[in-house]
């Protein structure tokens, strides 16, 4: 896309989209972020005049004494984001190769996005009837001879049901990678002295950073603002950012607060990925991103 | 040219005319059943420019990627230096490979590329740097070290993928098709600069290549392969002037094939009648006679000499250097190639369509072949 010419020839491929993004996203997203200096309004919309109080109430700086109330449930978030993340990353990496080098590739796609087709609440409500306390797994355990366990509502119920919602997000983009392997670079690097271990990382690993980068955005940006998991499994006793940012534009009625809380969660999370980026970046793997 | 300090020390270890890869009784098959190699048994001498020819599936690749250790022969046995290489990993053996397609690392620049080998040995950065600026300088790509491989033209990337080999100071160094990529006017530049390089370096190269030209013109000694065996293994000259059999006489260039029967010890008989051979021969025992083309001479007027035969010229085929005539031999049809030096004397006239003229098959350039 060199030339000026080229870019001509493509707005009008572009234009839908980027109205659409416009229309859906920037505005509303700007809208947001004005909605964040205003202030809750007598009806439970939002009135001015301009203000910070939603900001510094965030950061626990308007009462008499510093309360990291939501700090600590932003920082929960990113730990839930973050540890999801690893986990679905070990769990992924290899099976994408599993898939890439099976016999059985399209058979093993179909049980990947096979979840997909059943309804997202339906399967977080199958893992209540998993962890119950007269649920599936106590059941089995109970007949193997061993103690219940009380896992719902619980932490643990909510970081399993988040890697198994988000795995599949992270598997297919790097079996995209993976699939395309140049396998010979391996047996380069094999023939110039590296062993396996140094084979993998040196001639494989960077064939397979631009999925497993993009694996790993589609898995931790809505892993840290995921409500949904933690409202169903925690039973309202494990509060996520994103609970907290759904609570305000529901029942709490706090548009401007809730904006704000919305828009601290962007900025760590764009700030995050930068830093990601960079990171990537200085590995030499800029252009594969 | 200039002899490299980096490279002597190593000549030491392998004297010359000594055996340096042995390849004795070697069988693969492959998972669908295909057999790759069946029996394939020669030995490299050091200092030598051996080559495997054969077209595709004879084998040749799959000797070589044997030899690079990324496949283990069923049967048989590699030596390395006189070390059996059974349970050597290919990155603990004592030579280096330059892929097809090259196979450089394409988030690597040139230098890193390069310097990959020395630093999975652990070398200082001092003597990485220092034998990398002296193979730059021998392979003519000093100023290109920051490059990504797809910034490289393909005769660069050649160039690159050479030095990436080289700098290891291999014993041996394999190359599988080094120069299929690239145009036919590159290829020859960069097979007249290999072989410099490997009489300098006095190293011993393994050349894997389809292309029969370039197998004569750099090999010391070459194998002609097919379906997994050896069918000759010679000097250049000898597989294309004495080729044993029918085979390597069709794929090293062109031959006219005449079956034949033997009369006594030199005399034949053929469907173009009697014909002498300088060759002993089995009485009673059946053969192919082969002749190469450019061997065959034509005369307007029949020459007092054996093995004379009548032909009528059916096609005439310009190509530039020399003239290809398709001759009408009654029972057969023959090829004879004539220099176009506009010679008016005998062995260079020029014929013309459907003249009736006499084609000499001299005896000392027929070559009996078993069967």
């Amino acid at each position: 896309m060199g030339s000026r010419g080229d870019w001509k020839k493509l707005l009008p491929t572009a234009l839908p989209g980027a109205a659409w993004l416009v229309a859906f996203m920037l505005l509303p997203s700007l809208f947001v972020f004005y909605a964040s200096f205003l202030q809750r309004g007598a009806n439970g919309w939002i009135s001015g005049p301009l203000t910070l109080s939603n900001y510094l109430r965030f950061l626990g700086l308007d009462g008499e004494s510093f309360d990291p109330l939501y700090l600590k449930i932003l920082w929960r978030s990113l730990l839930l984001g973050g540890v999801t993340t690893a986990v679905v990353v070990l769990l992924g990496y290899p099976f994408a190769f599993f898939i890439a080098l099976s016999k059985r590739k399209n058979l093993l796609l179909l049980l990947v996005v096979l979840p997909f087709w059943t309804n997202f609440l339906i399967r977080v409500y199958a893992w209540i009837v998993i962890f119950q306390r007269r649920g599936v797994l106590n059941a089995f355990l109970a007949s193997v001879g061993f103690n219940p366990l009380h896992l719902y509502p619980s932490w643990t119920a909510v970081y399993v049901a988040t890697v198994y919602t988000y795995l599949p997000f992270l598997i297919l983009p790097l079996y995209a990678s993976v699939e395309k392997i140049d396998w010979t670079l391996l047996e380069a690097a094999y023939d110039l002295g590296a062993g396996r271990l140094r084979g993998f990382f040196h001639a494989i690993l960077p064939q397979t950073i631009a999925g497993l980068v993009s694996g790993v955005m589609l898995v931790f940006i809505p892993a840290v603002g995921t409500f949904v998991i933690s409202d169903l499994l925690g039973a309202g006793k494990t509060v996520l950012i994103g609970n907290v940012i759904q609570q305000q534009f529901g029942s709490s009625r706090d548009w401007a607060f809730g904006s704000a809380a919305a828009f601290v969660l962007m900025a760590v999370v764009l700030l995050g990925l930068w830093i990601y980026a960079r990171w990537a970046g200085e590995k030499g793997l800029e252009d594969l991103l | 040219m200039e002899q490299h300090k980096l490279f002597k020390g190593k000549r030491a270890r392998t004297p010359r005319g000594e055996v340096v890869v042995e390849v004795s009784g070697v069988r693969k098959r492959f998972d669908g059943g295909t057999q790759a190699l069946d029996g394939v048994t020669l030995q490299v001498m050091a200092g030598e420019f051996f080559s495997l020819l054969g077209p595709s599936g004879c084998g040749k690749t799959t000797l070589l990627r044997i030899l690079a250790g990324f496949e283990n022969p069923d049967e048989g046995v590699v030596r390395i230096n006189g070390q059996d290489m059974r349970s050597v990993p290919p990155y603990r053996r004592p030579l280096n490979l330059v892929f097809q397609n090259y196979a450089l690392f394409p988030h690597m620049n040139v230098y890193d590329n390069i310097a990959f080998g020395l630093r999975m040995k652990r070398l200082p950065a001092s003597e990485i740097g220092s034998r990398i600026s002296w193979v730059l300088d021998l392979v003519d790509i000093a100023g290109l070290e920051k490059r990504r491989p797809d910034e490289l033209s393909g005769g660069q990337k050649q160039r690159v993928a050479l030095a990436r080999a080289l700098v290891n100071e291999p014993d041996v160094l394999l190359l599988d098709e080094p120069l299929g990529a690239l145009d036919y006017k590159l290829r020859k530049q960069l097979q007249v600069e290999l072989m410099n390089l490997q009489e300098e370096l006095g190293l011993t190269f393994i050349y894997v290549t389809h292309d029969q030209e370039e197998a004569l013109v750099m090999s010391d000694r070459l194998a002609v392969m097919r379906h997994g065996k050896i069918e000759q293994l010679d000097f250049p000259e000898a597989v294309y002037e004495r080729p044993t059999t029918r085979f390597v006489a069709q794929f090293l260039g062109a031959s006219n094939l005449i079956p034949a029967a033997a009369l006594d010890e030199s005399r034949t008989t053929t469907p173009l009648g009697d014909l002498a051979v300088k060759e002993a021969l089995a009485p009673g025992r059946r053969y192919t006679l082969s002749i190469r083309p450019e061997k065959l001479r034509l005369h307007r007027t029949r020459p007092p000499r054996a093995n004379v035969v009548p032909v009528r010229v059916d096609d005439i085929i310009y190509t530039g250097a020399e003239n290809q005539y398709l001759l009408d031999a009654g029972p057969l049809e023959l090829i004879a190639y004539t220099l176009n030096a506009d010679i008016q004397e005998p062995g260079f006239e020029e014929f013309d369509y459907d003249e009736n003229v006499f084609a000499e098959l001299p005896p000392e350039n027929l070559v009996a072949i078993d069967g």
